[in-house]
Protein backbone atom coordinates (compact mmCIF):
# COMPACT_ATOMS: atom_id res chain seq x y z
CA UNK A 1 0.00 0.00 0.00
CA UNK A 2 1.16 3.72 -0.97
CA UNK A 3 1.76 5.34 2.57
CA UNK A 4 0.09 8.63 3.22
CA UNK A 5 2.09 11.65 1.75
CA UNK A 6 1.07 13.87 4.14
CA UNK A 7 2.76 13.83 7.96
CA UNK A 8 1.29 14.19 11.07
CA UNK A 9 1.72 17.65 12.54
CA UNK A 10 1.44 15.84 16.56
CA UNK A 11 5.63 16.83 16.76
CA UNK A 12 4.33 20.57 16.97
CA UNK A 13 2.27 21.29 20.26
CA UNK A 14 -1.14 21.40 18.11
CA UNK A 15 -4.37 21.76 20.34
CA UNK A 16 -6.43 22.49 17.21
CA UNK A 17 -8.08 20.06 14.56
CA UNK A 18 -7.88 20.00 11.16
CA UNK A 19 -10.89 19.06 9.16
CA UNK A 20 -11.24 18.55 5.14
CA UNK A 21 -13.62 17.83 2.63
CA UNK A 22 -12.59 16.59 -0.71
CA UNK A 23 -14.59 15.72 -4.06
CA UNK A 24 -15.26 16.42 -7.69
CA UNK A 25 -17.31 20.17 -8.30
CA UNK A 26 -20.83 18.94 -7.99
CA UNK A 27 -20.45 16.22 -4.91
CA UNK A 28 -21.79 18.45 -2.19
CA UNK A 29 -18.91 19.06 0.16
CA UNK A 30 -19.66 22.83 0.59
CA UNK A 31 -23.14 23.02 1.26
CA UNK A 32 -21.84 20.19 4.14
CA UNK A 33 -18.83 21.95 5.42
CA UNK A 34 -21.46 25.02 5.82
CA UNK A 35 -23.47 23.29 7.76
CA UNK A 36 -20.68 21.74 9.35
CA UNK A 37 -19.40 25.58 10.39
CA UNK A 38 -22.15 26.47 11.39
CA UNK A 39 -22.87 23.74 14.28
CA UNK A 40 -19.56 24.19 15.48
CA UNK A 41 -19.97 27.82 16.15
CA UNK A 42 -23.29 27.34 17.31
CA UNK A 43 -21.07 24.73 20.19
CA UNK A 44 -19.06 27.45 20.79
CA UNK A 45 -16.40 25.86 18.89
CA UNK A 46 -14.06 28.64 17.31
CA UNK A 47 -13.68 27.96 14.05
CA UNK A 48 -11.60 29.16 10.76
CA UNK A 49 -12.94 28.30 7.50
CA UNK A 50 -10.75 28.37 4.30
CA UNK A 51 -11.32 27.93 0.91
CA UNK A 52 -9.11 26.50 -1.96
CA UNK A 53 -7.33 28.93 -4.04
CA UNK A 54 -8.62 31.95 -2.43
CA UNK A 55 -5.65 34.09 -1.62
CA UNK A 56 -5.69 37.39 -2.46
CA UNK A 57 -2.08 37.48 -3.51
CA UNK A 58 -2.55 34.73 -6.65
CA UNK A 59 -5.85 35.45 -8.03
CA UNK A 60 -5.16 37.94 -10.12
CA UNK A 61 -1.85 36.39 -11.42
CA UNK A 62 -4.15 33.27 -11.65
CA UNK A 63 -6.91 35.05 -13.82
CA UNK A 64 -4.56 37.06 -15.65
CA UNK A 65 -3.06 33.80 -17.20
CA UNK A 66 -6.07 32.44 -17.24
CA UNK A 67 -7.05 34.72 -19.57
CA UNK A 68 -3.93 34.74 -21.60
CA UNK A 69 -4.13 31.14 -22.01
CA UNK A 70 -0.24 30.63 -20.81
CA UNK A 71 -0.53 28.56 -17.71
CA UNK A 72 1.25 25.07 -18.29
CA UNK A 73 0.62 22.41 -15.69
CA UNK A 74 3.81 23.22 -13.88
CA UNK A 75 2.73 27.03 -13.46
CA UNK A 76 -0.50 26.23 -12.84
CA UNK A 77 0.26 23.41 -9.86
CA UNK A 78 2.65 26.15 -8.43
CA UNK A 79 0.61 28.77 -8.40
CA UNK A 80 -1.92 26.84 -6.41
CA UNK A 81 0.61 25.57 -4.59
CA UNK A 82 1.64 29.55 -3.86
CA UNK A 83 -2.16 29.99 -2.99
CA UNK A 84 -2.38 27.12 -0.35
CA UNK A 85 1.10 28.09 1.23
CA UNK A 86 -0.11 31.48 2.02
CA UNK A 87 -2.94 30.51 3.26
CA UNK A 88 -0.95 27.57 5.16
CA UNK A 89 1.29 30.00 7.10
CA UNK A 90 -0.63 32.82 7.21
CA UNK A 91 -4.03 31.26 8.24
CA UNK A 92 -3.95 27.68 9.17
CA UNK A 93 -1.10 26.66 11.00
CA UNK A 94 -1.03 29.65 13.28
CA UNK A 95 -5.23 29.15 14.26
CA UNK A 96 -4.33 25.16 14.66
CA UNK A 97 -1.50 25.80 17.07
CA UNK A 98 -4.17 28.52 18.81
CA UNK A 99 -6.39 25.60 19.39
CA UNK A 100 -9.17 26.45 16.38
CA UNK A 101 -11.23 23.77 13.92
CA UNK A 102 -10.22 24.60 10.94
CA UNK A 103 -12.56 23.63 7.85
CA UNK A 104 -10.44 23.26 4.89
CA UNK A 105 -13.10 22.94 1.52
CA UNK A 106 -10.36 21.67 -0.73
CA UNK A 107 -6.80 20.73 0.63
CA UNK A 108 -3.28 19.08 -0.86
CA UNK A 109 -5.64 16.40 -1.89
CA UNK A 110 -7.08 18.30 -4.34
CA UNK A 111 -4.07 19.47 -6.06
CA UNK A 112 -2.68 15.59 -5.95
CA UNK A 113 -5.65 14.50 -7.98
CA UNK A 114 -5.85 17.86 -10.09
CA UNK A 115 -2.20 18.31 -11.23
CA UNK A 116 -1.53 14.90 -11.64
CA UNK A 117 -4.88 14.58 -13.74
CA UNK A 118 -3.44 17.83 -15.70
CA UNK A 119 0.38 15.53 -16.46
CA UNK A 120 2.50 16.87 -13.91
CA UNK A 121 4.85 14.47 -12.04
CA UNK A 122 2.75 12.39 -9.44
CA UNK A 123 5.78 12.44 -7.02
CA UNK A 124 6.67 15.93 -7.59
CA UNK A 125 3.54 17.15 -6.59
CA UNK A 126 3.45 15.43 -3.38
CA UNK A 127 6.44 16.68 -2.36
CA UNK A 128 5.81 20.15 -3.14
CA UNK A 129 3.26 20.19 -0.80
CA UNK A 130 5.19 18.05 1.74
CA UNK A 131 4.90 20.96 4.03
CA UNK A 132 1.18 20.19 4.58
CA UNK A 133 0.22 18.79 7.75
CA UNK A 134 -1.56 15.55 7.79
CA UNK A 135 -5.51 16.43 8.27
CA UNK A 136 -7.43 14.71 11.31
CA UNK A 137 -10.21 13.84 9.30
CA UNK A 138 -10.56 14.37 5.48
CA UNK A 139 -14.16 13.49 4.34
CA UNK A 140 -14.20 12.87 0.76
CA UNK A 141 -17.54 12.42 -1.17
CA UNK A 142 -18.09 9.89 -3.28
CA UNK A 143 -20.48 10.67 -5.98
CA UNK A 144 -21.22 9.33 -9.70
CA UNK A 145 -19.99 11.55 -12.18
CA UNK A 146 -23.53 11.93 -13.31
CA UNK A 147 -24.80 13.21 -10.45
CA UNK A 148 -22.01 15.87 -9.99
CA UNK A 149 -22.54 16.81 -13.72
CA UNK A 150 -25.95 17.52 -13.47
CA UNK A 151 -25.69 19.62 -9.91
CA UNK A 152 -23.16 21.49 -11.84
CA UNK A 153 -25.01 22.71 -14.77
CA UNK A 154 -28.14 23.33 -13.22
CA UNK A 155 -26.53 25.84 -11.61
CA UNK A 156 -24.02 27.24 -14.81
CA UNK A 157 -23.94 26.47 -18.12
CA UNK A 158 -21.33 27.69 -19.33
CA UNK A 159 -18.36 25.94 -18.59
CA UNK A 160 -14.69 28.05 -17.93
CA UNK A 161 -12.05 26.99 -20.14
CA UNK A 162 -9.55 25.67 -17.49
CA UNK A 163 -12.61 24.38 -15.68
CA UNK A 164 -13.49 21.84 -18.49
CA UNK A 165 -9.95 20.84 -18.23
CA UNK A 166 -10.02 22.08 -22.48
CA UNK A 167 -6.13 22.35 -21.82
CA UNK A 168 -5.71 18.87 -21.94
CA UNK A 169 -7.31 18.88 -25.81
CA UNK A 170 -9.37 16.00 -24.15
CA UNK A 171 -12.42 16.68 -26.28
CA UNK A 172 -13.46 19.89 -28.53
CA UNK A 173 -16.78 19.89 -27.18
CA UNK A 174 -16.42 21.51 -23.52
CA UNK A 175 -19.31 19.38 -22.01
CA UNK A 176 -17.41 16.11 -22.79
CA UNK A 177 -13.90 17.25 -21.82
CA UNK A 178 -15.39 18.35 -18.61
CA UNK A 179 -16.91 14.66 -18.38
CA UNK A 180 -13.47 13.16 -19.13
CA UNK A 181 -11.46 15.17 -16.87
CA UNK A 182 -13.77 14.63 -14.21
CA UNK A 183 -13.69 11.14 -14.15
CA UNK A 184 -10.14 11.06 -14.42
CA UNK A 185 -9.66 13.34 -10.95
CA UNK A 186 -12.21 10.68 -9.67
CA UNK A 187 -10.16 7.99 -10.72
CA UNK A 188 -7.28 10.16 -8.32
CA UNK A 189 -9.11 10.32 -5.48
CA UNK A 190 -10.25 6.37 -5.23
CA UNK A 191 -6.90 5.60 -5.35
CA UNK A 192 -5.85 7.88 -2.55
CA UNK A 193 -8.99 7.08 -0.65
CA UNK A 194 -7.29 4.45 1.02
CA UNK A 195 -3.73 5.08 1.86
CA UNK A 196 -4.45 8.87 2.84
CA UNK A 197 -7.43 7.54 5.35
CA UNK A 198 -10.22 9.21 3.98
CA UNK A 199 -13.63 9.07 5.52
CA UNK A 200 -16.00 8.32 2.31
CA UNK A 201 -19.38 10.08 2.12
CA UNK A 202 -21.99 8.49 -0.27
CA UNK A 203 -22.87 11.90 -1.43
CA UNK A 204 -26.00 10.91 -3.25
CA UNK A 205 -27.51 10.30 0.46
CA UNK A 206 -29.92 13.23 1.67
CA UNK A 207 -28.07 16.51 2.95
CA UNK A 208 -29.48 15.71 6.68
CA UNK A 209 -27.95 11.93 6.63
CA UNK A 210 -24.78 13.20 5.14
CA UNK A 211 -23.92 16.03 7.95
CA UNK A 212 -25.23 13.48 10.61
CA UNK A 213 -22.36 11.13 9.62
CA UNK A 214 -19.36 14.25 10.20
CA UNK A 215 -21.19 15.25 12.75
CA UNK A 216 -20.79 11.75 14.67
CA UNK A 217 -17.19 11.60 13.69
CA UNK A 218 -15.99 15.48 14.41
CA UNK A 219 -18.00 15.49 17.85
CA UNK A 220 -15.29 12.68 18.90
CA UNK A 221 -12.73 15.41 18.36
CA UNK A 222 -14.34 18.02 20.02
CA UNK A 223 -13.34 19.04 23.65
CA UNK A 224 -14.51 17.30 26.78
CA UNK A 225 -16.43 20.29 28.47
CA UNK A 226 -18.01 21.18 25.12
CA UNK A 227 -19.16 17.58 24.00
CA UNK A 228 -21.84 17.00 27.02
CA UNK A 229 -24.38 19.61 25.55
CA UNK A 230 -23.58 19.20 21.61
CA UNK A 231 -26.93 20.19 19.57
CA UNK A 232 -27.27 17.30 16.54
CA UNK A 233 -30.18 19.13 15.40
CA UNK A 234 -29.58 19.84 11.55
CA UNK A 235 -31.90 23.00 10.32
CA UNK A 236 -34.32 22.27 7.46
CA UNK A 237 -34.74 24.06 4.32
CA UNK A 238 -31.19 24.36 3.96
CA UNK A 239 -30.47 25.72 0.05
CA UNK A 240 -27.96 23.76 -1.70
CA UNK A 241 -25.63 27.22 -2.64
CA UNK A 242 -25.68 30.34 -1.28
CA UNK B 1 12.08 32.16 -33.15
CA UNK B 2 12.73 31.83 -36.86
CA UNK B 3 16.16 33.39 -37.09
CA UNK B 4 18.46 31.04 -38.99
CA UNK B 5 20.92 28.98 -36.69
CA UNK B 6 24.37 27.88 -38.22
CA UNK B 7 25.96 26.31 -35.09
CA UNK B 8 24.26 23.95 -32.48
CA UNK B 9 22.83 21.56 -34.91
CA UNK B 10 23.33 18.07 -32.17
CA UNK B 11 20.03 17.36 -31.26
CA UNK B 12 20.19 15.28 -27.69
CA UNK B 13 17.57 15.18 -25.22
CA UNK B 14 16.83 17.51 -22.69
CA UNK B 15 18.08 16.56 -19.03
CA UNK B 16 16.10 17.17 -15.92
CA UNK B 17 17.38 17.49 -12.77
CA UNK B 18 14.61 14.93 -11.48
CA UNK B 19 14.88 11.21 -13.05
CA UNK B 20 11.83 10.24 -15.81
CA UNK B 21 8.91 9.40 -13.25
CA UNK B 22 9.52 12.37 -10.28
CA UNK B 23 10.63 15.27 -11.92
CA UNK B 24 7.95 17.42 -12.73
CA UNK B 25 7.38 17.82 -16.47
CA UNK B 26 6.74 14.85 -18.01
CA UNK B 27 4.40 15.78 -20.65
CA UNK B 28 7.70 17.24 -21.93
CA UNK B 29 10.33 14.06 -21.27
CA UNK B 30 10.66 13.42 -24.98
CA UNK B 31 12.24 17.19 -26.03
CA UNK B 32 15.59 17.04 -27.99
CA UNK B 33 17.22 20.23 -28.02
CA UNK B 34 19.92 21.58 -30.04
CA UNK B 35 21.11 24.92 -27.70
CA UNK B 36 23.16 25.16 -24.96
CA UNK B 37 22.14 26.87 -21.40
CA UNK B 38 24.76 28.75 -19.69
CA UNK B 39 24.40 30.20 -16.39
CA UNK B 40 25.83 33.13 -14.40
CA UNK B 41 24.95 33.16 -10.87
CA UNK B 42 26.69 35.36 -8.13
CA UNK B 43 25.43 38.36 -5.84
CA UNK B 44 23.90 41.67 -6.16
CA UNK B 45 27.02 44.01 -7.99
CA UNK B 46 29.51 41.00 -8.61
CA UNK B 47 29.35 42.51 -12.41
CA UNK B 48 27.23 39.83 -13.58
CA UNK B 49 25.01 41.67 -15.99
CA UNK B 50 28.66 43.16 -17.94
CA UNK B 51 30.07 39.58 -18.29
CA UNK B 52 26.43 38.81 -19.83
CA UNK B 53 26.49 41.39 -22.17
CA UNK B 54 29.96 41.11 -22.99
CA UNK B 55 29.72 37.46 -23.59
CA UNK B 56 26.40 37.97 -25.42
CA UNK B 57 28.52 40.16 -27.79
CA UNK B 58 31.40 37.62 -28.16
CA UNK B 59 29.14 35.04 -29.16
CA UNK B 60 27.01 37.00 -31.44
CA UNK B 61 29.72 37.60 -33.15
CA UNK B 62 30.89 34.25 -33.50
CA UNK B 63 27.61 33.70 -35.18
CA UNK B 64 25.38 32.30 -32.53
CA UNK B 65 21.94 32.72 -31.94
CA UNK B 66 21.69 34.06 -28.20
CA UNK B 67 19.09 34.66 -25.99
CA UNK B 68 19.72 36.28 -22.33
CA UNK B 69 16.82 35.82 -19.88
CA UNK B 70 17.08 36.27 -16.29
CA UNK B 71 14.98 35.74 -12.60
CA UNK B 72 11.72 37.68 -12.05
CA UNK B 73 11.42 38.52 -15.34
CA UNK B 74 8.28 35.92 -16.72
CA UNK B 75 5.64 37.95 -18.18
CA UNK B 76 3.07 36.02 -16.08
CA UNK B 77 4.10 37.14 -12.94
CA UNK B 78 7.30 39.16 -13.42
CA UNK B 79 5.26 41.97 -12.25
CA UNK B 80 3.34 40.50 -9.16
CA UNK B 81 6.70 39.43 -6.99
CA UNK B 82 7.70 43.42 -7.22
CA UNK B 83 4.49 43.76 -5.35
CA UNK B 84 4.66 40.50 -3.17
CA UNK B 85 7.47 41.60 -2.00
CA UNK B 86 6.72 45.01 -0.91
CA UNK B 87 4.53 42.70 1.44
CA UNK B 88 6.50 41.72 4.19
CA UNK B 89 4.16 39.24 5.66
CA UNK B 90 4.51 36.84 3.30
CA UNK B 91 5.16 33.69 4.06
CA UNK B 92 9.01 32.02 3.62
CA UNK B 93 7.26 28.77 1.86
CA UNK B 94 5.14 31.03 -0.05
CA UNK B 95 7.37 33.09 -1.72
CA UNK B 96 9.72 30.63 -2.05
CA UNK B 97 6.90 28.82 -4.77
CA UNK B 98 5.88 32.13 -6.07
CA UNK B 99 9.32 32.38 -7.52
CA UNK B 100 9.19 28.56 -8.58
CA UNK B 101 6.41 29.62 -10.39
CA UNK B 102 7.59 32.28 -12.21
CA UNK B 103 10.52 30.55 -13.54
CA UNK B 104 8.40 27.73 -14.46
CA UNK B 105 6.93 30.19 -16.45
CA UNK B 106 10.20 31.52 -17.90
CA UNK B 107 11.26 27.62 -18.53
CA UNK B 108 8.63 26.65 -20.28
CA UNK B 109 7.61 29.76 -22.27
CA UNK B 110 11.44 31.22 -23.10
CA UNK B 111 14.29 28.96 -22.09
CA UNK B 112 12.89 25.15 -23.45
CA UNK B 113 11.91 26.74 -27.10
CA UNK B 114 14.87 28.95 -27.33
CA UNK B 115 17.05 25.60 -26.46
CA UNK B 116 15.48 23.53 -29.00
CA UNK B 117 15.61 26.19 -31.65
CA UNK B 118 19.60 26.12 -31.27
CA UNK B 119 19.77 29.11 -29.24
CA UNK B 120 22.57 29.77 -26.92
CA UNK B 121 20.82 30.55 -23.44
CA UNK B 122 22.83 32.82 -21.45
CA UNK B 123 20.99 33.33 -17.78
CA UNK B 124 21.23 35.79 -16.00
CA UNK B 125 21.13 33.54 -12.71
CA UNK B 126 19.11 30.32 -12.03
CA UNK B 127 17.57 28.29 -9.57
CA UNK B 128 21.07 28.29 -7.58
CA UNK B 129 20.12 31.43 -6.58
CA UNK B 130 16.66 30.92 -5.33
CA UNK B 131 17.45 27.59 -3.71
CA UNK B 132 20.02 29.65 -1.86
CA UNK B 133 17.86 32.30 -0.92
CA UNK B 134 15.53 29.09 0.66
CA UNK B 135 17.76 27.83 2.81
CA UNK B 136 19.42 31.18 4.18
CA UNK B 137 15.56 31.33 5.36
CA UNK B 138 15.36 28.14 6.74
CA UNK B 139 13.86 26.03 4.19
CA UNK B 140 15.04 22.87 3.90
CA UNK B 141 18.00 22.32 1.43
CA UNK B 142 15.41 18.83 0.36
CA UNK B 143 11.94 20.25 0.06
CA UNK B 144 14.19 23.00 -2.23
CA UNK B 145 16.09 20.41 -4.29
CA UNK B 146 12.94 18.69 -4.98
CA UNK B 147 10.85 21.53 -5.89
CA UNK B 148 12.94 22.33 -8.85
CA UNK B 149 13.35 19.07 -9.57
CA UNK B 150 11.10 20.29 -12.78
CA UNK B 151 14.32 22.31 -14.26
CA UNK B 152 16.85 20.94 -16.99
CA UNK B 153 20.45 20.50 -16.13
CA UNK B 154 21.99 23.66 -17.14
CA UNK B 155 25.27 23.17 -19.90
CA UNK B 156 27.34 25.08 -17.72
CA UNK B 157 26.89 26.99 -14.56
CA UNK B 158 29.20 29.78 -13.41
CA UNK B 159 29.65 31.16 -9.29
CA UNK B 160 31.31 34.59 -9.34
CA UNK B 161 32.54 34.68 -5.94
CA UNK B 162 33.43 38.05 -4.43
CA UNK B 163 34.30 38.70 -0.82
CA UNK B 164 31.61 40.81 0.67
CA UNK B 165 33.48 43.90 1.92
CA UNK B 166 35.02 44.40 -1.51
CA UNK B 167 30.46 43.38 -2.86
CA UNK B 168 29.87 45.95 -0.48
CA UNK B 169 31.76 48.71 -1.71
CA UNK B 170 30.80 47.95 -5.40
CA UNK B 171 27.21 48.02 -4.41
CA UNK B 172 27.98 51.46 -3.02
CA UNK B 173 29.86 52.77 -6.08
CA UNK B 174 26.70 51.64 -8.03
CA UNK B 175 24.03 53.35 -5.71
CA UNK B 176 24.92 54.85 -2.33
CA UNK B 177 22.55 52.53 -0.15
CA UNK B 178 21.69 48.66 0.47
CA UNK B 179 18.63 47.33 -1.27
CA UNK B 180 16.54 45.86 1.75
CA UNK B 181 16.22 42.42 0.14
CA UNK B 182 20.07 41.73 -0.52
CA UNK B 183 20.95 43.18 2.99
CA UNK B 184 18.39 39.96 3.87
CA UNK B 185 17.44 42.28 6.31
CA UNK B 186 13.42 41.05 6.05
CA UNK B 187 15.33 38.17 8.46
CA UNK B 188 15.99 40.09 11.22
CA UNK B 189 19.91 39.64 11.04
CA UNK B 190 21.05 43.18 12.56
CA UNK B 191 19.92 46.38 13.24
CA UNK B 192 22.71 47.80 11.68
CA UNK B 193 21.97 47.59 7.62
CA UNK B 194 26.20 47.23 7.17
CA UNK B 195 26.45 43.98 9.27
CA UNK B 196 23.47 42.48 8.11
CA UNK B 197 24.22 42.57 4.50
CA UNK B 198 27.91 41.06 5.46
CA UNK B 199 25.88 38.36 7.30
CA UNK B 200 23.37 37.48 4.69
CA UNK B 201 26.14 37.42 1.33
CA UNK B 202 28.21 35.30 3.58
CA UNK B 203 25.26 32.90 4.23
CA UNK B 204 24.38 33.03 0.59
CA UNK B 205 28.06 32.48 -0.53
CA UNK B 206 27.95 29.46 2.02
CA UNK B 207 25.25 28.15 0.36
CA UNK B 208 26.87 28.80 -2.96
CA UNK B 209 30.05 26.79 -1.87
CA UNK B 210 27.44 23.85 -0.65
CA UNK B 211 26.17 23.46 -4.06
CA UNK B 212 29.28 23.46 -6.03
CA UNK B 213 29.77 20.10 -5.81
CA UNK B 214 26.57 18.55 -6.17
CA UNK B 215 25.27 20.64 -9.55
CA UNK B 216 28.57 21.15 -10.79
CA UNK B 217 29.41 24.93 -10.26
CA UNK B 218 31.98 26.33 -11.59
CA UNK B 219 33.73 28.95 -8.96
CA UNK B 220 35.31 32.00 -10.71
CA UNK B 221 36.99 34.57 -8.75
CA UNK B 222 34.94 37.88 -8.84
CA UNK B 223 37.17 39.63 -7.12
CA UNK B 224 39.36 40.08 -9.97
CA UNK B 225 39.15 42.93 -12.29
CA UNK B 226 36.28 43.23 -15.31
CA UNK B 227 38.47 41.72 -17.59
CA UNK B 228 40.03 39.11 -15.95
CA UNK B 229 36.59 37.54 -14.98
CA UNK B 230 35.94 37.80 -18.30
CA UNK B 231 38.54 36.29 -19.98
CA UNK B 232 38.14 33.21 -17.46
CA UNK B 233 34.35 33.05 -18.52
CA UNK B 234 34.95 33.35 -22.01
CA UNK B 235 37.58 31.03 -22.21
CA UNK B 236 35.85 28.30 -20.76
CA UNK B 237 32.39 29.01 -22.64
CA UNK B 238 34.59 28.88 -25.91
CA UNK B 239 36.32 25.73 -24.79
CA UNK B 240 32.52 24.18 -24.01
CA UNK B 241 31.42 25.17 -27.52
CA UNK B 242 34.28 23.34 -29.43
CA UNK B 243 34.39 20.32 -27.43
CA UNK B 244 30.36 20.13 -27.51
CA UNK B 245 29.18 21.67 -30.97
Amino acid sequence: MVPSSLKSYKRFQVPGKLIVVEGIDGSGKSTQIRLLEKWLRYNQVEVFKTEWNSSELVKEITSKGKKKGSLTPITFSLLHATDFADRYERNILPLLRAGYFVLADRYAYTAFARDVTRGCSQKWVRKVYGFAAKPDVTFYFRVPIDVAIDRILAGRPKLKYYEAGMDLDLSKDPYESYRIFQSRIIEQYESMSSPEGFTVIDATLGIKEQQKIMREKIIKLMPQNISKQVIMEIPRNEPRNP
Amino acid sequence: MSQEIHKGITKRPIRWYGNHSNHGIPYLNDVEIKGKLIVIEGPDASGRSTQIERITAKLEADGYAVLNTGLKRSELIGSGILEAKRNVSLGKKTLALFYAADFADQLEHKIIPALQAGYIVLADRYIFTLMARNSVRGISRAWSHDLFSFCTIPDLVFYIDVDPYKLVHRVFEKRMSLDYYESGADLGLSDDMFESFMIYQRRLAREFNKMKEKYGLILVDGNKNTDEVNASLQTQIDLFLSNNP
